[in-house]
């Protein structure tokens, strides 16, 4: 445990975060865009724990907040998948390409 | 020590009327606007009446002389610590003169339109319009302040137009108020001159205070501005003679005269409030406020000596020949008021040699009446005979005798018969010219008698002539409302003359005393008669006589008739060099400079939004990518500033 | 380099990769089962940092919850075996240098500063501990965000069902004076 330290751990979480971060960019699927957003979230947390663990090994402040993201994100997964099914039944599509309205 | 604080009221009565008749008479007073129109003047009237009679003959007197009382005094714009403009009402023996005349005569027109303007769909404007005017010009009279007086100048302008194009269907109607708002307007701009330049050199815009100013030989202020010379005349005879540019426009002086023929196409009882008895001296009254500072520069005085005389006469040449009664009477009008002027050319300041001032006074109190009963006079006749043109008419003696009385009455008192009022005005005018030049005096007295000869030919042309068509009378003389005007001017024309001005309005504020000098003023009076023998010789009875003289004078004649072809030089400097040269280049510049940069400003920014609407793509990874690319700017600039500071 | 650090670089190799492989591939039910693998290493990451409440409120809620909504949602909009269609080419080495870049600047800002850590106790995190905090009343304690995430809760479902709803209910038409709904209801009953 000493050999690793915390910017080892950070160091993971960041490459999550862009990993979904180029996920989130490049992907045409809503779905797929979704699971981008999950990855983020994780590595959102994953930061959280790691610095309660290193930096405040007193408190639990950090594991509350990755049991409320947690919660969060569940919820939010689940609106947005019924945003996707509302949006496939009007176009029939789930790529984000063709949800253009919003154009010029 | 009294109050006049009810003053205040004179003014304001007109102006509440107007608001009120203004608003609501069309939909709900229509009926009853002319009642109560005269109304609010009787009650002004009366209260002009009692200022007068307690400035005149109880407390205005201080130490002999009639003093300048301040009424109220309230500041409104202050420009610097000195000059500011303050509201205000100053008595002193013109304004309180004029302010009896102008109720009066406005209270005389008012009675006349109930019956003249009867039927009239726009009844309750007419009625707002005249309030309007009369308290313009009681505001112009009562003015503290020279730029007071240019306030009401312009509202007095503004009520002319309103009532000059009444009946704006005519389009003649609105082609004249139109020339005469121009025309004044223009002349006002050299009166704006003039009032900077006399509030700049004397500090202040006060009236009391300028006049003390510049009245004095060793003030600073009289020194600065006299000393102060541009293109070789000094800055206090340009501000004076600017000043009476503007008075000139008013007042219809050559060569800014010609709106007022063209005003004639306003109703006839507009014609005699405003442009007969009011609006038309107010030129002659700004002189009169400013004739002390007048005094000292021999020059403004020469100036407004030669233009009243000047006008004084061509105005009399150009009436021998017009056939449009009103014509007749404009011109007339404009020949007195070169009396009025030159009387006030002619004068000095004080005791004697103020002669010319208290004639001119004294004119213009008799000229109010006996001019607005002629026109009240010619608009009863017009009322019968729906005709303006001399022409028409003939014989009226018959149908319309009280009318014809009225008149006869009014022509003998402007042709200076004794003891009709305008004899006694015009005698000491011809005094007070005697007095100072003999030259003036020729041309006044050769003027007399050509103002007798025209009014008499117009006179005999209405109502002797021809005989009179039988079919001519509808609707009986006039209502009494129009008769009882008629009859009550009539007495003033009559009796005017003896009321004592002299020994109330005169330049210094110390009676003068006159008398009549028999020797001198035989003289006039006996041109005067030649004159109306001439007339009835030419026009009593309808003749070819006055056709050969007419073609017999040949092209001057035709001078004549034509007014001297002024209008028409004036349409030609406007059209062919104002136009073409000024207006037309002016015109392309903002067309296409002025408005062309703006249009390219805006088609620089269309084609700059139609190349980047781009951004607005519609698609979200798009907008994330820009979102993100944003964050990671922002943060960069944010921690490598701090790191670069700390 | 003792085994918990060989345990910690599999486990983080198994989160990368597996994360990788989720964003790149372009068959979407594979996509959906490497996101079921990052999930798991993340748990496994948190068994590691001995944080076990934790790691298993993750597997039970992310890998047993989310992950199977998002097949469930997978299997109602499309056919998952085809091939999804490739993004753009500018767009993907857009992307790719963009969160390089971004990656690069947060590793370098996180290398450089110094973490000072608040006390050297050992990281003790008893379920007991975890439950007494979440209803305390006390200054740090989270009973009312734990209130506030149940009400989000409930209006997340509430808004779930009505967004994904099949038709509109009756009386909610937005155009006064159609009144269909009760039509068409009666035709999808």
């Amino acid at each position: 445990m000493q050999d690793i330290n915390l910017s080892h751990i950070l160091f993971v979480s960041t490459a999550l975060f862009f990993i979904g971060m180029f996920g989130l960019f490049t992907r045409r699927n809503m779905i797929t865009m979704l699971m981008s957003v999950e990855l983020i979230l994780n590595s959102v947390n994953i930061n959280f724990i790691a610095f309660n663990k290193y930096l405040y090994p007193d408190k639990l402040d950090g594991v509350f907040f990755a049991i409320f993201i947690i919660t969060i994100a569940a919820a939010e997964a689940a609106v947005a998948i019924a945003i996707i099914i509302n949006l496939y039944r009007s176009h029939h599509s789930i790529d984000v390409e063709d949800a253009s309205e919003m154009k010029y | 020590m009294n109050s006049y604080a009810y003053i205040t009221l004179i003014p304001l009565l007109p102006l509440i009327t107007f608001v009120l008749l203004g608003l609501f008479g069309g939909k709900y007073l229509k009926a009853s606007s002319g009642v109560l129109g005269t109304l609010s003047i009787l009650i002004t009237t009366l209260l002009s009446w009692y200022t007068a009679w307690q400035y005149f003959f109880i407390s205005g007197k201080t130490g002999g002389a009639y003093q300048q009382i301040i009424a109220l005094k309230y500041t409104w714009l202050q420009f610097s610590p000195n000059i500011s403009i303050d509201m205000g009402i100053l008595l002193d023996p013109i304004s309180v003169m004029m302010i009896a005349v102008v109720s009066f005569v406005s209270l005389m027109v008012h009675l006349f339109s109930l019956g003249y303007m009867k039927g009239e769909e726009r009844f309750a404007t007419y009625y707002a319009f005249l309030s309007l005017f009369t308290f313009s010009m009681l505001g112009l009279v009562l003015a503290a302040n020279i730029f007071q007086i240019y306030i009401f100048w312009e509202l007095v302008g503004v009520s002319s137009f309103l009532l000059i194009g009444f009946y704006f269907e005519k389009p003649s109607a609105v082609a004249a108020s139109k020339k005469a708002f121009i025309i004044t307007r223009f002349a006002d701009l050299g009166f704006l001159i003039g009032i900077l330049i006399l509030a700049f050199y004397s500090g202040t815009l006060d009236f009391g205070v300028l006049i003390n100013r510049l009245t004095s030989l060793q003030s600073p202020e009289y020194v600065s501005i006299s000393s102060a010379s541009f293109m070789g005349a000094s800055m206090l005879t340009w501000g004076l003679v600017l000043v009476f540019i503007g008075g000139a426009g008013k007042s219809a002086m050559f060569p800014l005269h010609v709106w007022l023929p063209d005003a004639m196409e306003g109703p006839t009882p507009v014609s005699a409030l405003i442009h007969a008895a009011t609006m038309v001296v107010a030129g002659v009254f700004l002189v009169a406020r400013l004739f002390p500072v007048f005094s000292f520069n021999s020059s403004a005085l020469q100036v407004v000596t030669f233009t009243g005389v000047f006008s004084a006469l061509l105005a009399a040449i150009i009436a021998c020949t017009q056939t449009d009664i009103k014509r007749v009477l404009a011109f007339s009008t404009m020949s007195q008021i070169g009396f009025m002027m030159f009387a006030l050319g002619v004068s000095g300041y004080g005791g004697e040699k103020g002669l010319g001032y208290m004639a001119s006074m004294f004119h213009l109190f008799t000229h109010a009446f006996f001019k607005s009963l002629l026109f009240l006079c010619a608009g009863a006749v017009i009322h019968v005979i729906h005709s303006n043109d001399m022409k028409d008419m003939g014989g009226l003696r018959k149908i319309m005798p009280l009318t014809h009385m009225s008149f006869l009455i009014a022509c003998l008192a402007i042709s200076g018969i004794p003891p009709f009022s305008g004899f006694f005005s015009k005698e000491e005018i011809l005094l007070a010219a005697y007095r100072s030049s003999k030259m003036v005096y020729a041309v006044a007295v050769m003027t007399s008698a050509l103002t007798a000869f025209y009014m008499f030919r117009l006179y005999y042309s209405i109502f002797w002539s021809k005989e009179a068509r039988t079919d001519a009378l509808p609707h009986g003389e006039g209502t009494g409302s129009m008769k009882i005007t008629l009859v009550i001017l009539a007495v003033c024309s009559l009796f005017g003359g003896f009321v004592p001005i002299s020994s109330w309005v005169t330049s210094d504020g110390f009676p003068l005393k006159t008398q009549i000098d028999f020797g001198f003023s035989i003289w006039p009076v006996l041109l005067a008669v030649t004159g109306i023998a001439l007339a009835t010789y030419l026009y009593k009875t309808e003749n070819k006589k006055p056709q050969q003289i007419a073609s017999s004078l040949g092209g001057f004649y035709k001078l004549a008739y034509q007014k001297f072809y002024i209008d028409e030089i004036y349409l030609f400097i406007t059209r062919k060099i104002i136009f073409n040269l000024i207006g037309r280049p002016a015109a392309w510049i903002d067309k296409h400079i002025i408005d062309g940069f703006m249009n390219l400003l805006a088609t620089i920014t269309e084609k700059i939004s139609w190349i980047i609407r781009g951004i607005q793509s519609g698609k979200v990874q798009n907008y994330a990518l820009y979102f993100f690319g944003g964050i990671i700017g922002l943060a960069a600039l944010f921690i490598y500033l701090t790191h670069n500071a700390s | 380099m003792n085994t918990s650090a060989i345990i910690f670089y599999v486990i983080s190799a198994i989160i990368l990769g597996a994360g990788i492989l989720a964003v790149t591939t372009r068959r979407i039910f594979r996509a959906a089962v490497f996101l079921l693998f990052s999930l798991v290493g993340v748990a496994g990451l948190y068994f590691w940092m001995e944080v076990e409440f934790i790691a298993a409120v993750q597997v039970i809620i992310y890998a047993g919850g989310i992950v199977v909504l998002i097949i469930f949602s997978i299997f109602l909009t499309q056919k998952s075996g085809d091939k999804m269609p490739k993004p753009l080419k500018t767009r993907t080495v857009f992307s790719a240098f963009s969160v390089l870049f971004g990656f690069g600047f947060t590793y370098n800002l996180i290398r450089h500063h110094e973490f000072i850590p608040d006390s050297t106790q050992s990281f003790e995190v008893r379920v007991s501990d975890i439950g007494t905090q979440m209803l305390s009343t006390t200054k740090s304690g989270y009973v009312l965000p734990f209130e506030v995430v149940s009400i989000l809760l409930l209006s997340a479902m509430i808004g779930c069902i009505v967004i994904a709803m099949k038709s509109k209910p009756a009386g909610l038409s937005v155009e006064k004076g159609i009144r269909q709904p009760e039509a068409k209801i009666k035709e999808n009953a």
